[in-house]
């Protein structure tokens, strides 16, 4: 059986690669492109971890197939900071504490940015609804929640 | 090496062929987001995955004839994001709403919601209570079908081989119209009906309900059209009496099964409830159409 061949865009650069039809499009991320920021949690679409843009709508490349994204344009974890610069997202999680172990964080990165760029002043009501869909199994969501708000108030002074 | 194949057709005809012309396990696949996961956990083990994405008749919303179309495959988040489409149908907007995460919103679709036929989904009795048609082409030509005649039982559509759901028509609405949906959950977010209600009624110009049309989710083994809940509410101003009647009607004609999220005794009585409630708030939304 032949591979699939895909051409598509991460983060403003184009990549090249080769995929069965049955890998999904974080396989092809992680494994075919290595670019390894993106998580895997559930893999059925309920965690969030693997959240990326895909021709600007937030999804999870668990439930995307590694072929559908040829011709398209992604936007994952690793194109979130300017080279040293964090994004006020990355920062106020730092600073706050939005984390713990880590693995939800690309996910719950990406989604929030998604929601921010979209609305730069969301109520905590707000931001705890868009999250539903990112679990995060250590820091019991308050200080993601905090997080956001704080990286919001910075975005909102910019 | 894996014996998976993926298409992406750009046209219905060439979908249509190759469903038809596949001789083992094909899967028509819109979001992904039930058949992937299908596919990863074994549940199902195709030949051929059809992404419909590329057809253009199958995504997009737009005006017809007084009415809305929307494309089967069209993702939730555009019918969520649609102000036209939602100040015409916002029972059918709340239902998507409660489709998963905004994640899984920004990939799956109504037409895969309908069509994966569990007897859960959101969105069905939404679309069955609105009284929309969807389009289905297939090997013999396109025909038109009431969406409640779609699933039929769990996994189970009345599809046959080569055929897919296109896209569903919302009829031109009679002014002083309204639709709602309502769920029961244990959680706000991210959780499976335990009952859905769907109720779209119209009043006329004295506020005498005139038509309506009311549909159960999770109730039984496919989402029910129940005839005596509407005809609880026509010719009544929707007034606790009606409101009793509807509610013993909507009990009535549940058939549920016991299961880890709620009991048949509780799906019977909460159907009634929610069932109260949906019709409440079609009638505001009705009185302000």
């Amino acid at each position: 059986m032949a591979r699939n061949h895909v051409t598509t865009t991460v983060n403003g650069d184009e990549y090249e690669f080769l995929c069965d039809a049955e890998q999904t499009l974080l396989d092809c991320l992680r494994d075919e492109l290595f670019l390894t920021g993106t998580k895997e949690g559930c893999a059925s679409g309920d965690c969030g971890a693997c959240n990326v843009m895909l021709d600007g709508r937030l999804v999870c490349s668990c439930l995307v197939l590694g072929v559908e994204a040829d011709g398209k344009s992604m936007e994952t974890i690793e194109g979130m900071a300017h080279g040293e610069e964090l994004h006020p997202l990355q920062k106020k999680f730092l600073e706050l504490n939005g984390l713990q172990c880590g693995i939800c964080t690309p996910g719950i990165l990406i989604a929030a940015k998604a929601l921010l760029d979209r609305n730069p002043d969301p109520t905590e009501t707000e931001i705890r609804y868009w999250l539903a869909g990112n679990l995060c199994r250590c820091t019991g969501y308050d200080k993601v929640v905090r997080s956001v708000q704080a990286a919001a108030e910075e975005i909102r002074k910019d | 090496m894996s014996d998976l194949r993926y298409e992406a057709p750009g046209t219905l005809d060439a979908a249509v062929a190759m469903l038809a012309d596949e001789k083992g396990d094909a899967r028509v696949m819109a979001g992904g987001t039930d058949v992937l996961v299908q596919i990863h956990e074994n549940m199902i083990e195709p030949n051929l995955v059809i992404d419909i994405k590329n057809i253009p008749e199958l995504t997009g919303i737009s005006e017809e004839n007084g009415g809305w179309r929307v494309g089967a495959a069209t993702i939730g988040m555009e019918i969520v994001e649609h102000e036209g489409f939602s100040a015409a149908w916002p029972g059918i907007v709340d239902s998507v709403k409660l489709i998963g995460s905004i994640q899984v919103k920004g990939r799956a679709s109504i037409g895969g919601n309908l069509c994966n036929a569990s007897p859960g989904a959101d969105s069905v009795p939404a679309i069955i209570a609105a009284g929309a048609t969807a389009t289905i082409f297939g090997p013999d030509g396109e025909r038109q079908v009431p969406v409640e005649d779609i699933a039929i039982a769990p996994g189970k559509t009345s599809l046959a081989k080569g055929e897919i759901v296109v896209s569903f028509f919302f009829p031109e609405r009679p002014p002083h119209s309204g639709g709602a949906y309502l769920r029961f959950t244990p959680r706000t977010e991210m959780d499976i009906a335990v009952v859905g209600v769907g109720i779209d009624l119209t009043l006329d110009d004295g506020s005498i309900c005139q038509a309506a049309r009311v549909s159960l989710g999770a109730v039984a083994a496919r989402a029910l059209l129940v005839d005596e809940a509407a005809a609880a509410l026509i010719g009544t101003s929707v007034d606790a009496d009606a409101l009793s009647v509807l509610a013993a009607a909507a009990s009535a004609a549940c058939k549920p099964i016991d299961d880890k999220r709620g009991t048949k005794d509780f799906r019977i009585k909460v159907a009634g409830v929610l069932a109260r409630r949906t019709a409440l708030i079609a009638l505001e939304r009705a009185k302000q159409s």
